[in-house]
């Protein structure tokens, strides 16, 4: 530290220099620097491994997809059967994918429209100071931590005719409302959203904790003492300040939502959850992609996949994105 | 920030602590025990089930043992499978937590400290990679990893799971990175430290937080990773705890009470983990949104 402030006079002109560096000439900064052989190899060897470990595992195996997604292949050997759209079409047509693809729908919508303000609400009130706040934030986040196969296991023995939740309403003389969850197809997806909902709010209520702890304390104390009440205070100033954490866990959600696997592969097996009415575009891929042997097909619908999620992020980060980089840097200048 | 809020309430200091007495605090309470109860309640039916007997579960399933039997327990404790699959979930856990943070690291500190061409477009990729879940490359994923000869080794679950893990690394370590004032950077290299040096003196020391949360976050996604192992293990000696857990619970379906006890023990260390490092998980969340 000493000998920051005592060489102060040398160094202040250096953090102006380097914040232009950064954005508009490195050639510049490298050559006023001296950076040449010795830094690029620094640099090679600094990225690479995960550059390469990044491009072969992840964009690699999705331009695989789209490349096999036009041949019939058994997933052995070269696949040598092009068949064009053919498998697109069959997607397309089926309606055992419609089915799957509106049960996504419907997971976005309830995950949104159940998790946010739920989460929203825990997280404000779990924002002020009370005892046993630190606690109470590790419990919300267990269930999230827990593994998937633990969460369907569970939940499955808990939910069957014969398990945990008939029997505490038996116990508290609900008994009439023992029913099938999870075979019921009226029930089925109402179940799998209260499952995930019990899973990932916690996720959700952390995210929002961090965003309000973001939020300078100044403006709900001045807010406070103009008279403001506690939820007039929440709906003007923090709500609107958490935006963009709220469209970002938004974004998050809708994603999660589309590729949703795991929990319905567990709790229905590849079954019984497209007549329980909560098979999913991923659990439509493994059951006619892997478990089927058509490996062609399979990426076919793992492009389909692809594309609908990358439409939806797209266009969110068009229009609800975009005012936060907007209103970021106003946002961003009245904190500060 | 703690100095910035205690200076900022000590103004309001009379106004705030008459406010929270009154009518809001045993209502607070009650919904946060209430919340408590329903995240808590699914865990506590597995925990409590595996102390109880089949025949007790079957008759009453929403009940608590009339005696607690630890013999569940202790079969599942005593049998070579649950240990063998809890080695390989440590294996893999550990290796993609190590290879996350490290490589992780690296990249990052080359695209917050260095300027060059491409910094931008590489970046760009990563926080791109983001939006592609595994689901979306799992078959391809398969093919590859197959035609490599990883089948049925943890190596080829690590491996794609560090390159999956490497997007979220890198976007909550690069704001970590750059935070660092560029003043040290100057310092140090006037004491005759150069760049590398400054890695692993400045650099790794002051990102700890950052590093933690990456960590943690990688540990916990690869102990409960299940999708990547379905498909890449399929011989059960090389099984993970999830996989595992499935294969036992469709294996002894009649013994309900053992497949609960097995569940449970499965979850505790991810469990146990996630609550010595909570905290800090929450502060790197923090340091990521505020950057």
């Amino acid at each position: 530290m000493a000998s920051v402030t005592m060489k102060a006079t040398r160094v202040d002109a250096a953090p102006a220099d380097r914040a232009d560096g950064e954005n508009t000439s490195p050639s510049a900064r490298r050559r006023r620097r001296g950076i040449g052989w010795a830094a690029r190899i620094e640099l090679i060897v600094l990225i690479a491994p995960a550059l390469v470990v990044f491009l072969a595992f992840v964009i690699f195996p999705v331009a695989m997809a789209a490349y096999y997604g036009f041949f019939s292949w058994n997933g052995y050997g070269p696949a040598t059967d092009f068949v064009g759209l053919r498998n697109y079409v069959t997607i397309f047509t089926d309606p055992t994918f419609h089915d799957a693809l509106w049960h996504n729908g419907v997971i976005v919508v309830l995950s949104l429209v159940i998790q946010g303000p739920v989460a929203l609400g825990l997280a404000l009130l779990l924002n002020r100071k009370m005892r046993g706040q630190s606690l109470i934030r590790v419990l919300i986040f267990i269930p999230y931590v827990i593994a998937e196969v633990v969460v369907g296991i569970g939940w499955s023995l808990m939910l069957q005719t014969e398990g945990g939740l008939n029997g505490l309403l038996e116990k508290v003389g609900l008994g009439s409302l023992a029913s099938d969850w999870l075979a019921d197809p009226k029930l089925a997806i109402w179940s799998l959203v209260g499952i995930l909902t019990w899973k990932y709010v916690g996720f959700a209520v952390i995210l929002f904790l961090a965003g309000l702890q973001g939020i300078p304390e100044e403006l709900s104390e001045a807010a406070a003492i103009d008279g403001a009440s506690f939820w007039q205070v929440q709906r003007h100033i923090v709500l609107p300040l958490l935006g963009p954490t709220i469209r970002i866990w938004a974004f998050l959600s809708i994603i999660g939502s589309l590729q949703l696997f795991d929990l319905v592969y567990i709790i229905w097996g590849q079954y019984v959850a497209s007549t329980a009415g909560t098979s999913t575009m991923a659990t439509y891929m493994v059951v006619n992609g892997r478990n089927a042997g058509s490996y062609g097909y399979g990426n076919a619908v793992a492009v389909v996949m692809f594309v609908i999620s990358l439409v939806i992020a797209l266009l969110y980060q068009r229009f609800v994105l975009r005012r936060d980089t907007e209103g970021a840097l106003t946002g961003g200048k009245k904190s500060r | 920030m703690t100095a910035v809020t205690s200076t900022a309430v000590r103004p309001a200091a009379p106004q705030r602590p008459r406010r929270r007495i009154t009518w809001s605090k045993p209502v607070i309470y009650f919904i946060a025990l209430i919340l408590v109860a329903a995240m808590l309640a699914p865990v506590a039916y597995i925990v409590i089930g595996g102390f109880r007997t089949n025949s007790e579960i079957s008759q009453d399933p929403a009940g608590l043992p009339t005696v607690w039997h630890v013999s569940n327990y202790l079969d599942v404790l005593s049998s070579e499978v649950f240990w063998r699959e809890a080695g390989n979930s440590v294996i893999a856990a550990v290796a993609t937590t190590l290879l996350v943070v490290v490589l992780g690291l690296m990249a990052s500190f080359a695209l917050a400290r260095y300027s060059f061409r491409g910094r931008g477009l590489i970046y760009t990729l990563f926080t791109a990679g983001l939006m592609f879940p595994i689901t979306v490359a799992i078959t391809p994923l398969y093919i590859l990893v197959r035609s490599l000869g990883l089948m049925n080794s943890l190596a080829g679950v690590i491996i794609p799971q560090v390159a999956f893990a490497l997007p979220m690394t890198i976007v909550i370590l690069v704001p970590f990175l750059q935070a660092i004032p560029a003043e040290l950077q100057e310092a140090a290299s006037i004491d005759g430290c150069g760049r590398l040096g400054f890695f692993w003196r400045m650099v790794l020391p002051l990102s700890r937080p950052g590093v933690v949360t990456v960590g943690i976050l990688a540990f916990i996604a690869s102990w409960n990773s299940y999708m990547l192992p379905l498909f890449i293990l399929n011989d059960d000696t090389s099984f993970t705890l999830p996989l595992g857990v499935q294969a036992f619970s469709s294996q002894y379906s009649m013994d309900t009470a053992k497949v609960l006890a097995f569940v449970s023990l499965s979850m505790l260390p991810a469990l146990i983990f996630f609550s010595i490092f909570e905290r800090r998980i929450v502060g790197g969340l923090t340091g990521a949104v505020k950057g």
